[in-house]
């Protein structure tokens, strides 16, 4: 009897954690809804945030976070691709490889603030290339490359060894085999891993404090010529993210309205993972249904 | 020459793709591993600086309890004691996996061995969107909810050590418990089966045979988040006060090494024994992160055996 009720007991605890769990979470993340969606207008997502008077947008920011994201996937895709192709395909069974997945796995445990740091140190310092968007970038794909390539091994080996033999047995290179027969069967996963991806690298502050900058400059939409200094497209102009946004609005204090505007500058990024979680989930199934053709 | 003698000595098409393959993926990863030799040989070369150019102690800059870079002590030597940001990073590293470990276990077992398979679903998507949320709007919600709460329950002007390890607590949560989940789903179904047909009770089945068999994976989560929650920066510097004192207590401002770095290194010259000392910070958060990885590769083979 008596282990029946230290039965009920134990469980129901569990119960009542996994309630406080879901409630605590719930009236955190529904507090900054509540307070930030409100907030969130045509007006307040493009127009040009204010520093020392209210009714600022975060227009400037949110084109910056969105422009950034590209730029780092182009610069960290192929290169992931590359790496993990090598892991997955190529890497013999030795020390060297050994060392090489912990050098990875390094990569991905490091703090932000540190490879932010050593962005700042090395491109912005030394390579004078200033604040920028592109120092920005390189700091990000430091920090998305070993989550990419992780990702790509991983959905590389999942494919079925009979693939690669088939490929080989027709007399193909294993680079062709690699590139035209297990590739594409890999692409769903592959395509899903980088989506999430980009959630992480979107909402990354941290990171980016010291190597793009801080400062929202203007910028004109008009121009579109990457080499002048207001166009949209410029590489080498200090570009403020949405995150860094919420992050200094919050430790300078000198916007009237900064937590109304960091509340709906939260909800938005919290919109935007929601989305890339979605999207990540579709592009991923229907992908896997177009090169698989099953229903 | 004759066209089959040329055929057969050079290499065919399909070894000169192999080849560029083999090139494009061989640089690919060699510049990943360049770039993390490259973060380590920069962060050290800047962080022993402060012991070999500016001759710091090495034991009195972890041991000091004075922080005031730019200040000359009795002895005419820079204060730079890293202490108080040293046991500010442990405090609320320790205090958050403290508080995480038992909701995270707690929810994992929910999902795997009570709830219903919608309900886990559920659960399950939830979790995955909250391992995305940006460490930034964390922070936010820290200064906006849990600061207040602090202040207004429990004492002190709401920054400090407590409120940080809070917002840790809410950010690693997610992390630990979908990593924990995993750990106990790769626990064998006949394990459980064999304990229930010998008439163990469900807590006695969890708690005797389910934990046990998992208990490396779950260290892991742990050490996971614990390693994320120390080199976490922005969400701890908003609400932990940022002074660069020995805390008194958990509810008095205190810092970080993060908090710290992300204040100091726009305020202070290259090359100056201040901005050398925060280099050294780096390079403390540096051989951490480390030290975590060595200790779940360690949990990870002897949970092999």
């Amino acid at each position: 009897m008596k282990t029946k009720i230290q039965n009920k007991i134990a469980i129901n605890i569990i119960r009542i954690i996994a309630g406080l769990v879901v409630i605590i979470l719930l009236f955190l993340l529904g507090d900054i809804l509540i307070a930030g969606v409100p907030h969130i207008s045509w007006h307040f997502l493009t127009a040009a945030s204010q520093s020392f008077e209210s009714g600022g947008g975060i227009g400037v920011q949110l084109f910056n976070s969105i422009y950034l994201l590209i730029l780092t996937l182009i610069i960290s895709f192929p290169i992931s691709l590359g790496a993990g192709i090598f892991l997955s395909e190529y890497a013999p069974k030795n020390i060297v490889t050994s060392i090489v997945r912990m050098a990875i796995e390094v990569l991905s445990s490091l703090p932000s603030v540190v490879v932010g740091l050593f962005g700042f140190l090395l491109f912005v310092v030394q390579l004078q290339m200033g604040f920028s968007i592109l120092s920005g970038a390189i700091a990000l794909t430091f920090f998305n490359l070993p989550l990419l390539t992780r990702n790509i091994e991983e959905s590389l080996r999942a494919v079925p060894n009979l693939q690669r033999e088939a490929g080989m047995s027709l007399g193909l290179s294993k680079w062709r085999t690699v590139t035209r027969i297990v590739l594409p069967e890999a692409l769903p996963g592959i395509v899903t891993g980088v989506v999430l991806g980009a959630g992480r690298v979107f909402g990354e502050a941290a990171a980016l404090i010291y190597t793009a900058g801080q400062s929202a400059t203007n910028i004109n939409f008009g121009n579109w010529n990457p080499f002048n200094a207001a166009s949209p497209l410029n590489l080498m102009r200090p570009a403020e993210t949405l995150a860094v946004h919420i992050w200094k609005i919050n430790s300078e204090g000198v916007m009237p309205d900064a937590s109304a505007v960091s509340a709906g500058a939260s909800a938005v990024l919290i919109i935007v993972v929601l989305l890339f979680n979605i999207f990540a989930r579709i592009i991923g199934n229907s992908l896997y249904r177009k090169l698989t053709a099953t229903k | 020459m004759d066209p089959i003698k040329e055929k057969i000595q050079s290499s065919s098409r399909e070894t000169r793709q192999d080849f560029i393959g083999k090139l494009i993926t061989y640089t690919c990863i060699g510049l990943i591993v360049l770039v993390v030799l490259s973060i380590f040989v920069f962060v050290a070369s800047k962080g022993l600086a402060t012991f070999f150019v500016n001759k710091a102690n090495f034991w009195d800059f972890l041991t000091g309890k004075n922080w005031n870079p730019s200040m000359l002590d009795a002895k005419g030597k820079p204060m730079l004691g890293a202490l108080p940001m040293i046991t500010g990073s442990f405090g609320v590293t320790i205090l958050a996996a403290l508080f995480a470990t038992p909701f995270a276990i707690g929810t994992a077992l929910y999902m795997t061995e009570i709830s219903s398979k919608k309900g886990e679903r559920i659960l399950q998507s939830v979790i995955e969107l909250l391992v995305g949320i940006p460490s930034v709007v964390y922070g936010f919600i820290g200064l906006s909810v849990i600061v207040p709460l602090v202040r207004n329950h429990i004492g002190g002007s709401g920054y400090g050590i407590l409120s940080g390890s809070f917002v840790l607590f809410v950010m690693v949560l997610p992390t630990v418990t979908s990593m924990t989940v995993d750990s106990l789903r790769a626990v064998p179904r006949f394990y459980k089966e064999a304990s229930l047909a010998l008439g163990a009770t469900k807590w006695q089945t969890i708690y005797k045979v389910i934990l046990r068999s998992s208990t490396s994976g779950i260290l892991t989560a742990i050490i996971f988040g614990m390693a994320r929650a120390f080199g976490e920066a922005l969400a701890v510097q908003m609400v932990i006060g940022n002074a660069a004192v020995m805390p008194t207590s958990l509810l008095s401002s205190a810092s970080t090494l993060t908090s710290v770095l992300t204040m100091g290194i726009g305020n202070t010259v290259m090359g100056t024994v201040a901005n050398n000392a925060l280099w050294s910070l780096a390079l403390i958060l540096l051989l951490m992160s480390l030290f975590f990885n060595i200790v779940v590769r360690l949990i990870g083979r002897k949970g092999r055996m």
